[in-house]
């Protein structure tokens, strides 16, 4: 493996070097050339790239092939500034389709499945990214792409889709249509799920679980790097594997910016050894988790990522202490009188900092007694109070009020910002 | 005898109360005993209506969330010392009430009663010859 990654990795070098002056004058400013660089155990010597960077070069700066042979643009949603923009070649293309083709296999998917492709289609590399891979390994796809409920419980039962591919807030959230709309269960023929897009809890798979009685696979990604199928869980669901030899991540520190030994927790990083368009050197993905390279129990010898803990700019700090919208919903999605909707509010007030969880009472499984509503309410509390360390204010509110996303869930409004 | 309470979750949002009463009203159901409980954010309204499955059914429709309830309606004279006397009664027989609510008009006193064990307070009541209402008799009020 390290072979094949050292010598994609150079050509990838000199590639980066000899067309785009932004890497270039990164190279030169720590004085070294394309052939100096040979092994990839030197990639820990050179300089990371960031986000930042992308908008900085905004849109097509950091191609590193002419544009005749970009075959497709993909774009992040970019809520704050410009969006993030990514080519493909046709061998790109083809990469990806692989990784995804290998990540369904990874999850038990083979031909003669019907995959439900929820993910939204266009500048989103979710439903591409899920097509073309699907398609490779034979499966008969649906392209619904995102949103209109009612179509999609439709085309499920009357199609007999066996997979479902969507974010996992989407999933819980047809989960739960299924059950008001009273379709009986046999009407469903699913057996495997393959959500992301968000970072999500083992609590949340349980929950979407029993709601759709599937198996629920995490499919890792991000358009920067490729799109979907990064890492992907396989049977063992102990992590996801990491494609590495087109993808080779690192941990570091994300203060020191130093590499940190395997197990412990840091932010991830990507080298795209493959990518033609737009490979990327030391990408910052601002997700933390660690990894993990004991051969896993599937057999299989790739590394393993545990899933995210959240992402460096998701991660909110209340009264000074770190707190991720997983942790929460962990707590919350162990309950069964709540639906698996929350919202977390954060405030300031007179200078202090609030933070205020809003939770769905369950439509049919709740209790008429107060003390039994105020009795959960307080277990929430406990509960959060042990995690974080810091209280919050838990409000119980009716059935469908916090708004359902059909895309990435919206789980937090920072007031302060 | 029991009858089915209807019990409603509301937030504390200004018009919720209103919009439950007019789905009971455009459905022609009628409202014949009703409390509020409420704590800070929220709160729990409980119903003795004509047709509770009914209500249940449009109100969920609605997006209510709602819990039917088995509670006891007792009817009693008007009279001083009528409550104690059924309260007495539950206190001997170790039964704890959770909530009740209760009116009177003209010679007529009403109770409606939530316990544990419903169906054990009303053995303990008609063994005690005390007048319990079924689910028609309130639908005739």
């Amino acid at each position: 493996m390290q072979e094949l990654q050292s010598s994609k990795f150079n050509c990838m070098v000199k590639r980066m070097y000899n067309n785009v002056p932004f890497y270039r004058l990164k190279f030169d400013e720590i004085g070294l050339k394309p052939d100096d660089i040979k092994d990839i155990e030197q990639l820990k010597d050179l300089p990371f790239t960031t986000k930042n960077d992308l908008r900085d070069n905004y849109p097509f700066g950091l191609f590193t092939v002419p544009q005749s042979d970009v075959v497709r643009i993909h774009a992040s949603s970019g809520t704050t500034g410009k969006p993030t923009v990514v080519g493909y070649t046709h061998s790109d293309i083809e990469v990806w389709a692989e990784v995804v083709a290998r990540s369904l296999t990874m999850a038990g998917i083979h031909s003669g499945d019907t995959i439900q492709i929820a993910y939204g289609y266009g500048p989103f590399t979710g439903g591409l990214g899920l097509h073309y891979g699907a398609e490779k390994i034979g499966a008969t796809v649906i392209p619904i792409s995102t949103g209109n409920t009612k179509k999609q419980l439709q085309f499920m039962t009357d199609f007999k889709a066996t997979v479902l591919a969507c974010t996992p807030s989407y999933a819980a959230h047809l989960g739960e249509c299924i059950a008001n709309d009273g379709i009986s269960p046999d009407d469903i023929k699913l057996r495997i799920g393959v959500f992301g897009a968000e970072p999500w809890t083992n609590e949340l798979r349980c929950q979407i679980e029993n709601l759709l009685s599937l198996k629920a696979f995490d499919i890792y990604g991000l358009s920067e790097v490729i799109g979907p199928g990064v890492s992907m869980e396989c049977e063992c669901q102990c992590g996801n594997h990491v494609f590495e030899d087109h993808f080779i991540p690192e941990i570091i520190d994300p203060e020191t910016l130093e590499v940190l030994p395997d197990g412990e927790i840091g932010e991830l990083v990507f080298t795209t050894v493959s990518k033609m368009a737009m490979p990327l050197l030391r990408y910052r993905t601002r997700d933390l988790t660690r990894l993990h390279r004991e051969k896993c129990d599937c057999g299989r010898t790739l590394v393993r990522m545990e899933k995210c803990l959240g992402r460096t700019d998701d991660m909110l700090i209340i009264r000074g202490v770190n707190v991720f919208p997983s942790q929460i919903e962990s707590v919350l999605m162990d309950m069964s009188e709540i639906t698996p909707h929350y919202q977390i509010i954060v405030r300031r007030e007179n200078n202090l900092d609030t933070m205020e969880i809003l939770v769905e009472v369950d439509q049919k499984n709740w209790s008429d007694s107060i003390r039994e509503l105020e009795g959960i309410r307080r277990r929430i509390d406990n509960n959060i109070k042990s995690m974080l360390g810091i209280g919050a204010k838990i409000r119980l509110v009716e059935p469908n009020t916090i708004e359902r996303s059909e895309g990435k869930a919206k789980r937090v409004i920072d007031y302060r910002k | 005898m029991h009858i089915k309470q209807l019990s409603v979750f509301l937030e504390d949002r200004s018009g919720r109360l209103t919009e439950l009463t007019r789905i009971l009203a455009v459905n022609d159901i009628n409202i014949t005993a009703l409390s509020v409980a409420e704590t800070a954010d929220y709160g729990i309204v409980r119903m003795v209506v004509g047709r509770p499955e009914l209500a249940k059914d449009v109100l969920e429709k609605a997006g209510f969330s709602i819990g039917l309830t088995d509670v006891v309606c007792i009817n009693m004279p008007d009279q001083p010392g009528s409550l104690y006397n059924i309260l007495e009664i539950l206190t001997n027989n170790s039964i704890n009430v959770d909530y009740m609510y209760a009116f009177s008009n003209n010679d007529v006193a009403l109770a409606v009663i939530r316990a544990a064990d419903i169906q054990r307070v009303t053995e303990v009541l008609d063994r005690n010859r005390l007048k319990l209402l079924s689910q028609s008799d309130i639908y005739q009020l």
